[in-house]
């Protein structure tokens, strides 16, 4: 790896980073899958493919709503909180009225949240950082008086979510029948619709969007809303995936959603970078955690190395894509 | 009258940025007693000397002595021990401080300075006043004081009157004249030849960056001070004939009535007809950036109407204004560019503003569009990929296309040929006319008065925020202009 030889290569590397930001981050991956291979030969099969691309898809759909959201310079911390919150309205509510009203149920608690994010963003101009922090912490509040005085007869997981989070159809998961539109949707979006080229106008400078005739309150509103849908449906599939609600189902997934993004190439200051870069990023850091599970290093010592790589690799890859 | 005895002498200074030459050969001297004007007009180089002597540049070249001590290598704090302390044009106080803080900071004693205060006519000013919550007059009333108070023995005031009221600028003139009397040194840097006869006894005259004169202030004495700021332009400026249009009478396309807005625009007037190029002529800090602004709705009005094609507007937002039909060039590229995007996503922003237009781009129509805006302007398609990598020109067309693409009913452009290469400021002239002949209604100010006769039917000279003159470009030569917009031809507006 050219990566630590001298400035001129890392610049150039950097260079690669901006205007080819996949193929560097490509091979990123190759390399990591190798050095897993030679660390445990015999681990790479067709199954531990199919895994790898299980676990890394909900981390790759929060990691949308921080691309969408940087890319306007901006960031939503409340995704966790707000997939959590989805699946723990659906698994305890459709016991008691069914699964097609739980779930609708849980997704209009992810459009509110987002709808309280993007009007604070947007109309009372708080930044997104603080605002996304400061919703998530309330929404938290009320999932706790919400388990306090719901009393949940038990917990019902819908049977197409179990087959949507945990099968596999010829031997890949079916979670792919989710994420593949899914992403087509979003990179088709970030380019070739109107809503998508404004996201990157207002990330490059928002005075001169305004100039144009932008409001960028509106586009503020729908991203945050959009946003806290795409992780209201993330919870749903996390749900399927992990068989159990908890209070803090999908909290652990807030940092390495931010990581995913940034590794793929999407500047914090907007503007700049796109989601294909970010599904790379989702599977790069996926396949690190394999490594670090296999490498049978204990819970505290895991967690550690992994944030540790996370903001390394993250203050690599900015201080590589931001030079100009 | 340089002489030994000068309080302030600088003498061959000279500064360049990069390739660009501000000062070659700028000289000043103060003796005591003495108020000295300087002037120049835009672009001769007088923020330049400023800045250098009161320590915030570093010359290249020359010195500057103050008492006889080198003070080049000093800093602002630097030139202040010195003896010298500036009043800038925009307050140098801290907004979130009060006024007591503020003094603090500088190491300035409150009695004196309250003192100054009520000399200056603002005798009430509380001490535990926050900054942020004074208006700008009294800002700068406080500024001066804190100055004086700090017994300085040149006293450097740039653009001191703008924004003040008439009484007070009366008083101020008074002190000011009182300090020189009273054995002080002041440089008075002015647009305002009625302040200048008033308190000043000499001007030194900045010209692309040379002192070209240095003359004792009498009676007259305006003219000649004129005809040294053109130097040789007005032989210059004579240009190809070229036919001015009649003044249409139907309903202009925009009428601007009594406009107060921003901190020194009190009273604008003046209609623009379709198919017309209306020239702006102002000196440098008269608010012409206020009225584009608010023109293209990024600013809202303190009063006055607007009327596009005889229907009143008011604007909350640069979407209001480009539904009418205004859409705004800025002065600055970098408030208007998308740097770090491609050349067509740049050109088409105001194509998908609108909520309507999120949807799914039809590709080949903006491809369609942008092409036809590209080839228009004659944009050098090398370097498509990001703005940032275009040259300052080319930039310049770009934040043009993007109207073109849109459709341009009336093109708002502020300074659009400032730091531009000679060929494209002349494709820029033609594409004004060209709009123009199409039926386009262009409002278009310069910072360089040979432009207007180049590209315009009609120029308004704004001085002291109103419209003072309505000049045909016919005989828009240079001279005719400055004069204008020194205010020395006022008459009332058509």
């Amino acid at each position: 790896m050219t990566l630590t030889d001298t400035p001129s290569s890392l610049s150039r590397f950097g260079r690669l980073m901006v205007d080819r930001p996949l193929l560097p981050l490509i091979g990123l991956l190759v390399l990591l899958i190798a050095v897993l291979a030679i660390l445990n030969p015999g681990v790479l099969s067709m199954f531990w493919a199919g895994n790898t691309l299980k676990i890394a898809i909900p981390l790759a759909m929060l990691a949308a709503c921080q691309t969408l959201t940087m890319l306007t310079g901006g960031i939503d911390l409340s995704v966790g909180t707000v997939a959590t919150i989805s699946a723990y309205l659906t698994a305890t509510l459709a016991p008691l009225i069914g699964v097609p009203p739980a779930i609708a149920i849980a997704l209009a608690s992810a459009v509110v949240i987002g709808l309280v994010n993007g009007f604070g963003i947007a109309v009372c101009r708080v930044h997104p950082l603080i605002m996304t922090l400061g919703t998530a912490l309330i929404a938290t509040g009320f999932l706790l008086v919400y388990q306090r005085y719901v009393i949940a007869t038990g917990v019902q997981i819908p049977d197409f979510l179990l087959w949507l989070g945990t099968g596999r159809s010829f031997g890949l998961p079916n979670s792919l029948a989710l994420f593949i539109p899914f992403a087509v949707l979003i990179i088709w979006a970030q380019r070739r619709s109107g809503f998508g080229r404004l996201l990157y106008a207002i990330g490059a400078n928002e005075a001169a969007a305004r100039l144009s005739g932008v409001r960028v309150w509106q586009v503020h509103l729908t991203l945050y809303t959009l946003s806290g849908v795409i992780a209201g449906v993330t919870g749903l599939l996390y749900l399927g995936q992990i068989k159990t609600a908890s209070l803090s189902l999908a909290l652990p997934l807030d940092l390495p959603s931010v990581a995913a993004a940034v590794i793929g190439g999407t500047s914090i200051f907007g503007g700049r970078g796109g989601y294909g870069g970010t599904i790379v990023g989702a599977l790069i850091l996926t396949v690190l955690t394999t490594m670090l599970t296999l490498m049978q290093i204990p819970e505290g010592g895991r967690r550690i190395l992994f944030g540790l790589i996370i903001l390394s690799v993250t203050a690599l890859f900015i201080r590589l894509t931001e030079r100009n | 009258m340089p002489d030994a005895a000068a309080v302030l002498d600088a003498t061959g200074v000279a500064k360049r940025f990069g390739a660009v030459v501000a000062l070659k050969n700028a000289s000043l001297q103060v003796a005591a007693g003495q108020v000295v004007a300087l002037m120049g007009a835009n672009g001769a180089g007088k923020s330049t000397f400023v800045k250098i002597l009161t320590g915030v540049l570093k010359p290249d070249a020359g010195h500057v002595k103050i008492k006889g001590r080198d003070s080049t290598v000093a800093s602002p704090a630097g030139a202040r021990k010195w003896g010298l302390v500036p009043v800038y044009q925009e307050p140098s106080l801290i907004p979130d401080l009060s006024v007591a803080d503020n003094l603090r900071l500088a190491d300035t004693a409150i009695e004196p300075f309250r003192h100054w205060v009520a000399e200056l006519g603002l005798p009430g000013l509380a001490p535990d006043a926050m900054i942020r919550s004074l208006p700008l007059a009294s800002l700068r009333i406080v500024d001066l004081a804190r100055a004086l108070a700090l017994e300085p023995a040149v006293l450097l005031l740039d653009e001191l009157t703008a924004a003040l009221p008439t009484d007070l600028v009366d008083r101020v003139l008074k002190v000011v004249r009182a300090q020189a009397d009273g054995g002080r040194s002041v440089i008075y840097v002015s647009h305002r030849f009625n302040e200048i006869a008033a308190i000043c006894d000499r001007a030194t005259v900045l010209r692309d960056g040379l002192t070209v004169g240095d003359v004792k202030i009498e009676p007259g004495i305006e003219e000649r001070i004129v005809e040294m700021m053109l130097g040789g332009a007005v032989a210059a400026a004579v240009s190809a004939e070229r036919p001015v249009k009649p003044i249409p009478s139907e309903t202009p396309r925009l009428r601007v009535r009594s406009l107060k807005t921003g901190t020194r625009l009190t009273d604008v007037s003046f209609d623009l007809h379709q198919g017309e190029v209306l020239g702006v002529v102002a000196l440098e800090g008269q608010g012409q950036d206020e009225l584009f602004d608010t023109l293209a709705g990024n600013r809202k009005p303190s009063a006055g109407t607007v009327q596009v094609d005889g229907a009143p507007k008011t604007f909350a937002h640069p979407a209001d204004a480009i539904a009418a039909g205004l859409t705004l060039v800025p002065g600055d590229r970098a408030h208007a560019l998308l740097m770090s995007r491609s050349v067509r996503e740049n050109i088409a922003v105001p194509l998908l503003a609108r909520v309507r237009n999120w949807g799914a781009i039809r590709m080949r129509d903006e491809a369609a569009k942008v092409d036809k805006a590209i080839d228009t302007l004659q944009i050098d398609t090398r370097a498509l990929g990001e703005v940032r990598r275009l040259s300052g020109g080319n930039q310049q067309k770009v934040t043009i296309a993007r109207w073109i693409a849109k459709g341009v009913q009336t093109l708002l452009l502020f300074d659009p040929t400032r730091g531009i290469d000679i060929r494209t400021k002349r494709q820029i002239y033609a594409l004004v006319r060209d709009l123009a002949d199409q039926g386009a209604a262009v409002l278009f100010y310069t910072s360089e008065l040979a432009e207007i006769r180049l590209a315009c039917d009609r120029a308004v000279v704004i001085f002291n925020g109103r419209v003072v003159d309505v000049i045909d470009a016919r005989d828009a030569d240079e001279a005719t202009l400055m004069r204008a917009a020194y205010g020395l031809t006022e008459k009332a507006p058509a």
